[in-house]
């Protein structure tokens, strides 16, 4: 970020969210561009921590085989905890999208990354995913019996119709909370960086700015993982109510 | 958030919002599904099965260490218990070996006491004898010096001294 001709300040917080070519072109679908080549860090990386890092086998971990471990581990408990035995048949489909988010993010972090998860595409995509698969899944291993889930028997008679509704409505919308939720996150980090950035280019104010933009960023490793960590435990939330339509 | 209204990139500015360009969310969801499903593919083929191979052996090391070292307490109170009974069964060997070595020496000690005793009252027995002897053989002797001392001084006295009369002379005075 820089001042332009007329010594105004310019802020383009959005610009480092812009797919580019990577070759110089049209973008088709098939075409390599940035997002492309930040996936492919994401694939590499989870090779680097899963793959290679577990290579040696030990029964006394190296460091990067306890990280490993630790991240096996953690979201296997979560499925375990929150969907039962019977969830853990998922497991995979769930640590594929916890690493894949989890990974994306922090290689986000780099300075001058781009970051996959930020766009709306991606995380609808995921998402939806989600949703439909539960959704699915739900009739497929209850049949009638999931629309239960939206029949809160709890509740005195009268009252049911209209949580009835109500928990409709939350049911749609949760595709919509899930993903926006993540490429909202990521995005107002990221875009705020660079708007301190832009004041450091003031002299009288830059430190203010580099602490913002220190200050930021170590908020933004926070929000990396949790975001990741909330995507997947949400995933696994939806994933019980298929499972498990009764409240 | 400022748009740049100069400057040589205008040609590439857009929408505020890179997000809700829809002509490139293709172009992203093709690359999030291809890497989706590679990254599903490497997990479901090598990391998850190896590292859950990895936490199950740790397991198993675990239980099957304390498993041995309790075995191995065992066997040590065991062997500890072994100890024990074979200090205790040696010390009453020991204590019988003693005893039996007393007695042995005790009887072999009156054995030699009572053969030495023998032998003492065997040699004064014999001494005593060679003593009666030596004592006879002297009054013998003594009779003997006096019948001829007798006979020598009836000689030198100038008489004729019968042997026979001296002899009898000689016996009478010493029995007197």
């Amino acid at each position: 970020m820089a001042t332009d001709a007329d010594g105004g300040l310019v802020f383009k917080p959005m610009e480092q969210f812009e797919i580019q070519s990577l070759f110089g072109g049209e973008i088709a679908w098939y075409t390599p561009t940035n997002t492309a080549l930040w996936m492919g860090l994401a694939i590499f990386a989870v090779i680097l921590l899963l793959v290679v890092g577990s290579q040696k086998r030990s029964i006394v971990p190296s460091r990067s085989q306890s990280v490993a471990e630790l991240a096996y581990g953690f979201i296997y408990k979560m499925v375990e905890d929150i969907c039962g035995k019977e969830g853990l048949r998922y497991f995979p489909y769930i640590m594929t999208l916890f690493m894949f988010i989890v990974c994306a993010n922090f290689l986000g972090l780099i300075p001058t990354a781009f970051t996959p998860t930020s766009h709306f595409a991606v995380t609808v995509v995921l998402a939806m995913a989600v949703f439909i698969t539960v959704t699915v899944l739900g009739f497929v291993k209850n049949g009638a019996a999931f629309l239960g889930l939206f029949w809160v028997a709890s509740a005195p008679l009268a009252l049911r119709p209209v949580l009835a509704i109500i928990e409709i409505i939350s049911y749609f919308v949760r595709p919509v909370s899930h993903s926006i939720r993540l490429a909202g996150n990521v995005m107002a980090g990221h875009a705020v960086i660079k708007v301190f950035a832009g004041f450091a280019a003031i002299a009288a104010v830059s430190p203010v700015a580099v602490l913002g933009i220190t200050a930021m960023y170590g908020l933004e490793v926070l929000v990396s993982f949790i975001q990741a960590y909330v995507f997947t435990i949400l995933t696994c939330v939806y994933l019980k109510d298929a499972l498990h339509p009764h409240h | 958030m400022a748009t740049e209204t100069t400057g040589a990139d205008v040609a590439a500015s857009s929408p505020g919002m890179p997000q809700l360009d829809f002509s490139t969310w293709g172009n992203q969801i093709f690359w999030l599904v291809v890497t989706l499903v590679v990254i599903y593919m490497i997990l479901s083929k090598v990391a998850l099965p190896r590292i859950a191979a990895i936490l199950a052996e740790r397991q198993g090391t675990i239980t099957n260490d304390i498993a041995a070292a309790e075995d191995m307490k065992a066997k040590a109170q065991e062997a500890e218990a072994a100890y024990d009974k074979a200090l205790a069964d040696a010390r009453t060997e020991a204590h019988r070996i003693v005893a039996e070595a007393k007695a042995e020496i005790q009887s072999d000690l009156d054995a030699a006491i009572a053969k030495a005793d023998a032998e003492i009252a065997a040699k004064a027995a014999e001494s005593e004898k060679a003593i009666a002897e030596i004592r006879a053989g002297a009054a013998e002797a003594v009779q003997q010096v006096a019948k001829d001392t007798a006979q020598e001084i009836v000689a030198a006295m100038g008489g004729k001294a019968d042997a026979k009369t001296v002899d009898a002379a000689v016996t009478a005075q010493l029995k007197g």
